[in-house]
């Protein structure tokens, strides 16, 4: 389904307008519904599709297109330009019947129906998003990171913090999820830099395909930092790849040292983690040393920075390793550059030749 | 953790399928999910319900296929059984277990007609 539209479970919203469109499945249903989203990539309509309706395409940022799949929930109208021939009762829409299934034979009957090998990993989807995602930063030298931390523990005033001290010399772009609200967005234009909400309603992380339509709608600058500052979860973040070149997890010291140990994927995942709010340590009970053994045990190779949003504190070494990975991926794009010109000097030469 | 997601992950192969077969409708979906994988199946089953409503896959029986954990054990050299994600190993409790299988979350295949 696309999360962006916000037609299935999660409720996905992208700051922006709303509009109304129609779906064909792939049974002939015609499905029409608003919703809160505004397109802002290509669509083309397919000509296929039955008279008064229209199969969406997108076409994403690196030319890859897809199309809209949605999970309806019967909150738009219906319209069945040809009948059903489902043999399953109707009468339990809307029930949760959980446990209750049909028999778990695994032998086709006797019907026409058989077996079809798919092989694929659940999370291939959003995989490819992200992939996609990665190749156009790259493109465009761009550095990207995906800040995650369980709610609270100081992701936006750490990202102000960072524009504050690179705004100068950085174009920066920011992506903030959140279940509900635009509070994040506000607190990051108010330091003058473009930001966008993304609000996942029930949803409780963001996904390759939302990051994908934030990047067409924020068209960050070649060379530039984008900056994603995920929903606050220290759970399901992990699994979920947007394309960025490193997350970033960030650790207060009023959560607990054991925190790693008990949310070890997040930990894992990570290349970074930033020990923030250290300007308590004199009022609290916690071992930094400890909180830092236990990330590495989830990961060795984690790189641990100990800062204070709000003092400032330890935030140079952060600030440097951004800087150092932006200039990385500057180099990358200039290099692709330099490859590209070479080769055009070199078909001129070829062709002068002739 | 974001059986809903994983739900929809599911749906979106699963339609995929149906459609390039051509099939009227999906009777039945076999999933292999790992141990280590931390997907609750109860719940993975719940919201595969709830996603499916109104797709061709409604009302289709959901099959997961339980992988055990495994892991290769550095200072052992060898291959153990795995409880949990990121634990140490059974016969001699290093934490320098690499798991090797049962972090799968996988679709295997599904029965259309
Ligand atoms: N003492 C102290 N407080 C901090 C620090 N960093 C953030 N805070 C406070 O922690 C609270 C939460 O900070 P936010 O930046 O909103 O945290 P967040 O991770 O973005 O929160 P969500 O987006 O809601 O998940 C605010 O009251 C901040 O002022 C710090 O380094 N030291
Ligand atoms: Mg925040
Ligand atoms: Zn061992």
């Amino acid at each position: 389904m696309c999360t962006v539209c916000g037609c299935g479970a999660g409720e996905v919203k992208i700051e922006g307008g709303a509009h109304a469109h129609a779906h064909v499945h792939a049974d002939g249903t015609v499905h029409v519904h608003a919703h809160d989203h505004d397109h802002a990539h290509d669509h083309t309509h397919d000509s296929t599709a039955p008279a008064g309706a229209h199969a969406h395409t997108h076409t994403h940022a690196d030319g890859s297109t897809h199309s809209h799949d949605h999970v309806h929930q019967g909150e738009h109208t219906h319209d069945h330009p040809h009948h059903h021939d489902h043999d399953h009762g109707h009468a339990a829409h809307g029930d949760l019947d959980y446990g209750s299934g049909p028999a778990r034979a695994h032998v086709p009957g006797m019907s026409q129906s058989r077996m079809v090998q798919i092989e694929q990993d659940i999370l291939s989807k959003n995989n490819a998003y992200a992939t996609a995602n990665r190749k156009w930063f790259d493109s465009r030298g761009i550095f990207a990171l995906n800040l995650v931390s369980s709610p609270g523990s100081g992701k936006t005033t750490l990202l102000c913090k960072t524009i504050e001290a690179l705004k100068a010399t950085l174009a920066i772009n920011v992506v903030e999820g959140d279940q509900q609200t635009a509070n994040d967005a506000e607190r990051i234009r108010a330091t003058g830099v473009p930001a966008l909400q993304i609000n996942t309603g029930k949803g409780c992380h963001l996904d390759g395909h939302m990051v994908g339509h934030a990047m067409e709608r924020l068209k960050p600058a070649e060379g530039s930092l984008f900056l994603i500052e995920n929903v606050g979860n220290l759970v399901c973040p992990a699994a979920f790849d947007l394309g960025e070149h490193h997350k970033v997890a960030i650790l207060s010291v009023t959560e607990g040292e054991d925190k790693p140990l008990k949310y070890p994927d997040m930990f894992a995942a990570a290349d970074v983690m930033l020990l923030n709010k250290c300007d308590l340590l004199p009022y609290l009970q916690f071992d930094a040393d400890l909180a830092e053994a236990n990330a590495r045990r989830v990961n060795p190779a984690l790189k641990v920075i100990r800062v204070s949003a709000t003092t400032g504190e330890g935030l140079a070494e952060w600030l440097d390793w951004i800087k150092a990975g932006v200039a990385v991926q500057q180099g990358k794009r200039e290099a692709t550059v330099d490859a590209l010109q070479r080769r055009i000097v070199e078909l001129e030469q070829q062709l002068a030749a002739r | 953790m974001h059986e809903m997601s994983l739900a929809e992950g599911v749906l979106q192969l699963v339609e995929d399928t149906a459609r390039r077969e051509g099939a009227k409708r999906v009777k039945l979906v076999v999933l292999e999910i790992g141990r280590l994988s931390s997907v609750q199946p109860e719940a993975l089953t719940f919201c595969f319900d709830v996603v499916t409503r109104n797709s061709v896959a409604e009302g289709a029986a959901l099959e997961i296929v339980d992988v055990p954990g495994a892991g290769w054990c550095m200072q052992c050299a060898a291959t153990v059984p795995m409880a949990e994600l990121y634990g140490s190993c059974p016969t001699c409790g290093s934490h320098q277990v690499q798991p090797t299988g049962g972090t799968e979350m996988r679709v295997r295949e599904i029965e259309i007609e």
